[in-house]
């Protein structure tokens, strides 16, 4: 645990008399791909929006990279090297593809407070985000608007700007949400591209892609995590067929 | 992908060329007209186009925050108040010779405009602060109760200012100095403005394309989005406030020497709300929409006006046609340019 990425420590998230999240401890090694996974209700949203730091726990702490971030707003994280991906696209919708990885790109270098050379002719900006535009697989769509583009490639988009920093962690929130078999398993594809050169917390609906990608699997039931362990070992525990996954699905 | 490209790409092209021809034919207008009108022996038009360019600087500057950066601020008048009354104030006690404060440090009465005018912005822009550090930590409806709550309260307090004339204003004996130019001069006061509110025009649009623009204008988008990539939006906002601020102080500034005389009225919230009016009217997030607003919105009010006293009623479905009809006012109706955020 000493050398984890990332690690909750007896997170509890308390809305009124309803936990949410119930002492949860749990860790992300540099390299890994630690899938999260639940039933609805299980608290996963709330998790993420821990995580991200949307949302503060109620009580237990979150380290990152060494440093207790619990107290940091979502902008000082994301600065610190932990990006995520919105379940639901979250985008700025009248900006081209490319403006809105180059924003991704410009946040990281902390070129804010410049008001005078026109962003749109910064190379330093464009050319990484074209790179990681093309790592996605929307290279023939930099220019178009991001609200015009399909479900499935905004949810690629949404994948880049969290590459377009160069993030320690990435902090994916279902990006396979809502997506047909064959986007699905495209991202499957493109997310195992990305495993090993960045730590991925994975917190996904689709069993296939969970069990395909992951090294490591927690379920969450209720708030609380019931089992955490190698993808073979969570197929085969009881109380998670019992809990959540059913005889049918495996 | 190839006919989203081409669908687009044409239409961009000629919309650029119909901006062109609107700001060359624009242009023209506000370089000429009041020329003619002062040959003619019609002062009353210089005097009437000074006003439109003034209020169209105000309103420049409110479309910074309201159009680009989607901050519905109802108190933008509040600055062009601030702006107007401290250089009314600073007239005041250089025609009475009496300083304006002995304690802790003595501060006389100016008419310098190389003085009173970076004063009156600073102190345009430190108002801007003090409200915008409170109202941006609201977002919606509370952010324009708050705007406007903030801007009601320096109305009333101008209004307290017997001294200053309270309820009835402040008449200034006369305008700024700036050396070597003369303002008393309509013509040259006129072209003067006229040259602002192209600098003002041209550093917004210079602005909204730089790297901080691009923030301003993602977090109008998508504020969630911004802040999860690493952008502490509350603080680019505020700049965006701030900036706008000190803009609306300078065309206060200019709005107090234009009629030599500061009243309550130019910051009352009526006046915030005709600034809203004027950049709907003229297009949102595009610096020049504004511009035609603020000259549609007070030429449609002599016009209507001249009728009835009671102008508003027809003004009013003019605009709601105007606002269902021509997205982004009457720029995208005259220039059409597609929208990139």
């Amino acid at each position: 645990m000493a050398d984890a990425l990332l690690a909750t420590e007896n997170l509890i998230k308390q809305f009124g008399g309803v936990t949410a999240t119930d002492r949860l401890s749990l860790s992300v090694m540099e390299g890994e791909l630690h899938a999260v996974i639940g039933p609805n209700g299980a608290g996963k949203t709330t998790l993420v929006a821990q995580l991200a730091g949307e949302l503060a726990p109620s009580t237990g702490r979150i380290r990152f990279a060494g440093a207790d971030i619990t107290a940091l707003g979502m902008a000082a994280r994301a600065r610190r090297g932990l990006a995520r991906s919105f379940q639901i696209a979250s985008l700025c919708r009248e900006f081209s593809a490319l403006d809105n990885v180059a924003l991704a790109v410009q946040a990281q270098g902390g070129h804010g407070f410049r008001f005078w050379r026109a962003a749109r002719a910064d190379e330093a900006l464009r050319a990484p985000a074209r790179a990681v535009l093309a790592q996605v697989g929307l290279a023939g769509r930099q220019d178009v608007p991001a609200g015009l583009l399909a479900h499935g490639e905004q949810r690629q988009l949404e994948l880049a700007m969290a590459l377009a920093g160069k993030p320690r962690l990435l902090l994916l929130d279902e990006p396979m949400a809502g997506m047909g078999q064959a986007d699905a398993a495209l991202m499957i594809a493109l997310l195992r591209t990305l495993k090993r050169r960045h730590a991925i917390l994975l917190v996904e609906h689709d069993m296939d892609a969970v069990f395909a990608l992951a090294d490591r699997i927690s379920v969450l039931v209720y708030g609380r995590c019931i089992a955490t362990g190698a993808p073979e070992a969570i197929r085969a525990d009881a109380a998670v067929r019992d809990a959540y996954l059913g005889e049918e699905a495996l | 992908m190839a006919d989203a490209e081409l669908a687009s790409a044409p239409p961009r092209r000629a919309a650029m060329r119909s901006e062109t021809a609107l700001l060359v034919l624009g242009l023209a207008i506000l370089v000429l007209a009041p020329l003619a009108a002062q040959l003619l022996g019609e002062p009353f038009y210089v005097r009437l186009f000074t006003r439109i360019v003034i209020m169209a600087i105000a309103a420049v500057s409110l479309d910074l925050i309201l159009g680009y950066g989607g901050m519905v601020s109802f108190g933008h008048a509040a600055f062009v108040g601030i702006g107007a009354y401290v250089t009314g104030i600073l007239a005041y006690h250089a025609a009475s010779g009496e300083a304006l404060t002995t304690w802790p440090i003595v501060i006389h009465g100016s008419q310098n405009a190389f003085i009173v005018w970076p004063a009156a912005i600073a102190l345009a822009a430190l108002a801007a602060f003090v409200i915008g550090l409170v109202s941006l930590r609201t977002t919606g409806i509370a952010f324009i109760m708050i705007t406007l709550a903030f801007a009601q309260m320096l109305y009333f307090v101008v209004i307290a200012l017997q001294k200053y004339g309270g309820e009835d204003g402040l008449q200034m004996s006369d305008r700024s100095r700036l050396f070597p130019l003369d303002l008393g001069d309509r013509l040259v006061f006129y072209y003067l403005v006229l040259a602002i509110l192209v600098a003002v025009v041209a550093f917004c649009r210079r602005l909204v394309e730089s790297h901080f623009g691009m923030v301003l204008r993602g977090c109008r988008q998508n504020e969630r989005r911004m802040r999860a990539i690493g952008f502490p939006t509350y603080r680019y906002r505020l700049a965006a406030f701030v900036i706008a601020g000190a803009l609306a102080g300078l065309a206060g500034i200019l709005l107090a020497n234009s009629q030599n005389y500061v009243s309550p009225a130019d910051m009352a919230w009526t006046r915030s709300g005709e600034l809203i009016v004027m950049v709907v009217l003229g297009g949102m997030g595009t610096a020049i929409g504004p511009v035609l607003g603020a000259a549609a919105y007070l030429l449609l009010e002599l016009l209507l006006g001249s009728f009835t006293t009671h102008w508003q009623a027809i003004f009013g479905p003019i605009l709601i046609v105007i606002v269902l009809f021509a997205r982004r006012g009457l720029y995208g109706a005259l220039a059409g340019r597609p929208t990139d955020g």
